[in-house]
């Protein structure tokens, strides 16, 4: 394996692959994924990464993440309900055992619980294989006990991987990754066992990235949505597409963001060629479907384009 | 080097926080609150007033829009102490003229240093809350408990002798050691500012019992929306008010809320950021349901709800 280049996946160009067709005709599938976290207060270092950017207590940083489940989360999922959008939850399963009140609210709306590593202050970073399989094993486990539902989706806390983090997660089941941003339809992901695939999830459209980083307003951060959604609205009628919105409650649940952001999913909601759906459908669909076909496809440009000599 | 193998285990990982200093509670399961006079939103204003010491050597973190130049470092030096000279008096004039009811976070040493600003405050009958001795002196682990209680003492008295008589409490930059809540509750404070995770107070618990948390919405503040984020005040006038109509709505329904809003004199006292904030505040004060209030008065109404 060459370390200068992930080798996860291969080169398929926007205007040389299967086209995609969702149920129903649609051009989207739209689906949200709203970040449900635990960060601790008191975490244990790793060399590689600083949970906090504070010394610890960083009580500002930590008061601010814990809004999110004391107060943002509730707001938007009371709004989620309201317009009809399931969540597929990017859970840190710490919350199971923390705050079981939120899990057990997002069951009884049907949303998909899928990984974000038990907490948001613990990276894969420096584990070994085994310590990784534990780990693994410890969400799996937790997700299903507190709602039944098999783990199908993961986005590694702070997008942190190791080399093998994506053979095993295959080997365990999941069915699709959120760590690669590199297309805006769900693409097969290289692994030694099983099928997983890549599913848009967006830094882009991200709210942490949106307003942290990018240091947007909330309106323009709706704005940035639907002009998201229209580009890939138009282009859906050729081969259907994947948008992803990502939430962070403790950003987007703060009483002056959320009418925004409703506004604009409201927008999308209101074309009738989008499926509003979850990671996991999406990943279903797409390995049912297509995957073979992407594969075999992208073996075929590799031939047929191939240097001469 | 590999993780020691304790990087997986989860000594707090059970029922409500992972640590003692309040006990979690979840927004859906809230008691309602009501405020005086049925009002739906309690209007909040807080007026930050800093000093950043020239000679300030490397704190344990940067302090936004703090010193950060090579000594002297009059750049950043002035355009704060811009506030604590002429900011202030300007939005105390708009803030007085709207009929809201004010208060003002203070450094302590600033309170020492400049008598007349501290007898302004008092006059407009402002309430004062602690804000740790100067911007140089940051609340952490580092610092001894021994020591950090005496810092507290010290700007408690120093405020004290300035003519103010404050209950609450905002550390600077909101910094806290794991000593502070206790340490606050121990000198008598009755609540602090510095914990931004709820819209409504709560208590702490355990050896901080007494002390209630203030909602604290940083990200609604002059200091991020404008000061780092580069937002106009046009924009930060629009998410007030957004706020605003999002609580009021919710208030409707549900409880009664707080609008906590934190302004800068350094940043929001800037001539041109006035008007924009201050038509926010107007439709505010002109919107049924809403009672303007200092955050002692908050207090006051939480603790005697039925």
């Amino acid at each position: 394996m060459k370390r200068s280049e992930p080798g996860l996946y291969d080169y398929l160009p926007l205007t040389s692959r299967p086209a995609i067709r969702w149920p129903n005709g649609a051009r989207v599938a739209f689906w949200v994924a709203p970040n449900i976290e635990f960060y601790e207060l008191h975490p244990p270092p790793n060399m590689s990464k600083n949970a906090w950017v504070r010394p610890n207590p960083d009580v500002l940083n930590y008061s601010w993440r814990d809004y999110g489940n004391r107060a943002g989360v509730w707001r938007m999922i009371d709004a989620m309900k309201e317009l009809g959008i399931r969540g597929s939850v990017s859970l840190n399963v710490a919350v199971c055992d923390h705050h079981p009140e939120i899990i057990r609210r997002c069951v009884e709306l049907d949303w998909e619980l899928f990984s974000h590593g038990i907490y948001n202050t613990r990276f894969v970073l420096n584990m070994s294989i085994e310590q990784e399989q534990i780990f693994i094993r410890d969400v799996i486990d937790t997700i299903y006990q507190a709602s039944g539902q098999k783990v199908d989706g993961w986005l590694s806390p702070s997008v942190s991987n190791n080399p093998w983090t994506m053979d095993l997660l295959a080997e365990n089941g999941v069915t699709y990754t959120c760590d690669l941003f590199h297309d805006d339809q769900p693409m097969p992901v290289r692994t030694e066992t099983g099928r997983l695939c890549s599913i848009p999830y967006s830094l882009e459209m991200n709210d942490v990235i949106a307003y942290t980083r990018a240091m947007k307003t909330p309106r323009e951060y709706g704005r940035m949505i639907k002009a998201q959604f229209d580009q890939l609205y138009a282009e859906g009628e050729e081969s259907g597409m994947v948008m992803c919105v990502p939430l962070h409650p403790y950003l987007i649940g703060q009483p002056h963001r959320l009418e925004p952001l409703l506004e604009a999913l409201d927008y999308i909601k209101s074309h009738d060629k989008v499926w509003l759906t979850t990671g996991r459908e999406i990943a279903h669909w797409y390995r049912d479907h297509y995957y073979d076909d992407a594969v075999a496809h992208a073996k075929m440009l590799r031939t047929s384009h191939a240097p001469a000599g | 080097m590999p993780l020691p193998d304790e990087y997986l285990v989860y000594p707090r990982r059970g029922y409500g926080m992972d640590h003692d200093f309040y006990e979690w509670s979840a927004w859906s399961q809230r008691p309602k609150i009501t405020w005086p006079d049925g009002a739906r939103v309690a209007l909040w204003v807080n007026v930050v007033l800093e000093q950043f010491p020239l000679d300030t050597e490397k704190t344990p973190f940067p302090v936004p829009l703090g010193l950060e130049r090579p000594y002297p470092d009059y750049w950043n030096y002035t355009l704060r102490d811009y506030g604590n000279r002429v900011g202030c008096y300007r939005l105390f004039r708009m803030l007085d003229n709207l009929g809201i009811k004010t208060s003002v976070a203070m450094n302590a040493a600033l309170a020492q240093s400049t008598p007349f600003l501290m007898q302004d405050i008092i006059a407009r009958g402002y309430e004062v809350i602690a804000h740790g001795l100067d911007m140089a002196h940051l609340h952490t682990n580092a610092t001894s408990e021994e020591d950090e209680r005496e810092w507290i003492r010290r700007s408690l008295e120093m405020l004290r002798q300035a003519g103010a008589n404050p209950t609450g409490w905002l550390s600077p930059g909101q910094s806290q050691s794991d000593h502070t809540p206790k340490l606050l509750a121990e000198a008598g404070l009755e609540y602090c500012c510095d914990w931004s995770n709820d819209d409504m107070p709560y208590p702490f618990t355990g050896p901080a019992s007494g002390l209630v948390s203030l909602p604290y919405p940083f990200e609604l503040s002059d200091v991020y929306c404008m000061g780092l984020w580069h937002q106009t005040a046009v924009e930060f006038a629009e998410q007030i008010l957004d706020g605003f109509h999002a609580l009021n709505a919710e208030a409707t329904k549900e409880s009664g809320r707080v609008l906590a809003l934190t302004l800068h004199a350094s940043i929001s006292g800037q001539p041109y950021r006035v008007k924009p904030i201050r038509e926010a505040l107007s439709a505010i004060m002109k919107h049924e349901g809403v009672w303007s209030a200092k955050p002692g008065a908050i207090l006051q109404a939480v603790r005697s709800q039925p």
